[in-house]
């Protein structure tokens, strides 16, 4: 029979800080859509993006990371020998080993941290919120950096009008810590295998051995079969959430759902019936939908312009390939 | 079922989802064309048709709705084989 401590009732994981790190190269959708056969005027209106970021030379997907996390740590005022853990979010990380999470440990100086990485899509910050949140209040971790990186434009077609207009590359990080009182509220997730094949690298880096010429497995989407589910069911998702948190879209500061296209924030607006005060996150009309980076750059966004303060109550809705989804209510760093 | 209840259901839908005037629903009226409605704005309405109606609209459906009348008369067709 082991032996295990009782959690603290008292103990709870609050986001202490957030650092964010966007490519320098911006790129308008004057430069993509040549090669679409399609307008920028279309771009705009099917997806509300105008430009996004992508990643160049000292841009690899570590190296936006470990920027992002020197700044939450130092935002934080915590050292990163203090750290017990890493978790790392991203579909982009193109190495099996090691992992973006022991890559990034290495690189900030975490040396006590354990280090693994989440792999749950455009859903990705939210999983990893919520596990940092549950490994602090059970007593698992005291100091958790949370980072969320992605860089989309390693698995982009340029010529697939599915992907190439719409995804983006970027990091985010998040110092998260013990609170004496509560701060982040209980993540509601899941996954809908029925629509498994929506978003995917349709072939295994196999191919590149097996078939010579089978060219690089590039990230596939389904537009429509997303879109539409995202409508039908991310709304009741983000409900649940709040019901979960004991809040009313009334207690929100700010909604941040993943920025994959505006016309879905809007939609999802619209069924939450948010209360003009909410400050509403857009970050994809300049940032484009950078996946798992998308809730805390987006986060970021709204911090960093005031229309939302630190210690706002956030709705955070992310949902990805899988399709798998994860939501909560937390206080914004 | 009448066709007059079904059609004016339907552009209530449009009016919720596209904020297409009602006057402007017609039957012979495309949605890419005349109403400057979107294939993902369809999606959301077939979406709301799908709840109104208790009917199914699948995906595929979609892209023959051209007209207003087309998906009225899909959604009459649906209720009448149920």
């Amino acid at each position: 029979m082991v032996r295990v401590p009782v959690p603290d009732p008292h103990r709870h994981g609050r986001m202490l800080a957030l650092g964010a790190y966007r490519p320098v190269r911006v790129v308008g959708n004057d430069e993509i859509v040549p090669a679409l056969g399609v307008s920028d005027e279309w771009v705009r209106t099917r997806t509300g993006i105008g430009s996004r970021r992508f990643a160049g030379p000292g841009e690899s997907l570590a190296d936006m990371s470990a920027a992002a996390a020197d700044k939450a740590l130092a935002e934080a005022g915590v050292a990163p020998d203090e750290l017990s853990m890493v978790l790392a979010a991203s579909m982009t990380h193109l190495y099996q080993a090691p992992s973006l999470a022991a890559e990034v440990a290495h690189r900030v100086g975490a040396r006590r941290a354990g280090a693994a990485d989440i792999s749950a899509a455009c859903a990705g910050f939210c999983y990893s919120l919520g596990v940092a949140n549950d490994l602090i209040r059970t007593g698992s971790a005291e100091r958790v950096l949370v980072v969320a990186a992605e860089r989309m434009s390693d698995l982009l077609d340029m010529a697939d009008r599915s992907t190439a207009l719409v995804f983006g590359d970027g990091a985010a990080a998040v110092v998260l810590g013990p609170s004496s009182t509560p701060s982040i509220g209980p993540v509601v997730w899941g996954s809908d295998a029925d629509h498994v094949r929506a978003i995917e690298q349709p072939r295994s880096w196999r191919c590149l051995l097996d078939e010579p010429g089978a060219g690089w497995p590039f990230l596939r989407m389904s537009g429509s079969e997303v879109y539409r589910w995202v409508i039908s069911e991310v709304a009741p998702i983000a409900q649940r959430a709040l019901d979960a948190a004991g809040v009313t879209v009334a207690d929100l500061g700010a909604f941040i759902p993943h920025q994959a296209n505006l016309r879905l924030v809007e939609s999802l607006v619209k069924a939450l019936e948010l209360p003009e005060s909410v400050a509403v996150a857009r970050d994809v009309i300049t940032n484009g939908n950078t996946s798992a980076a998308s809730i805390p750059l987006a986060m970021e966004e709204l911090l960093r312009n005031g229309q939302a303060r630190s210690g706002d109550l956030a709705l955070l809705v992310g949902f990805g390939s899988g399709l798998v989804y994860a939501a909560q209510v937390a206080e914004l760093p | 079922m009448f066709t007059k209840d079904i059609h004016a259901d339907f552009a209530d839908i449009l009016y919720e989802v596209a904020g297409v005037d009602p006057a402007d629903a017609a039957p012979e009226k495309s949605f890419t064309e005349d109403l400057g409605v979107d294939s993902l704005s369809m999606v959301e309405i077939a979406l709301a048709a799908e709840e109104r109606f208790g009917v199914k609209i699948p995906d595929g459906e979609l892209t023959g709705l051209r007209t207003v009348g087309n998906a009225v008369d899909y959604i009459e067709k649906v209720l009448a084989a149920a």
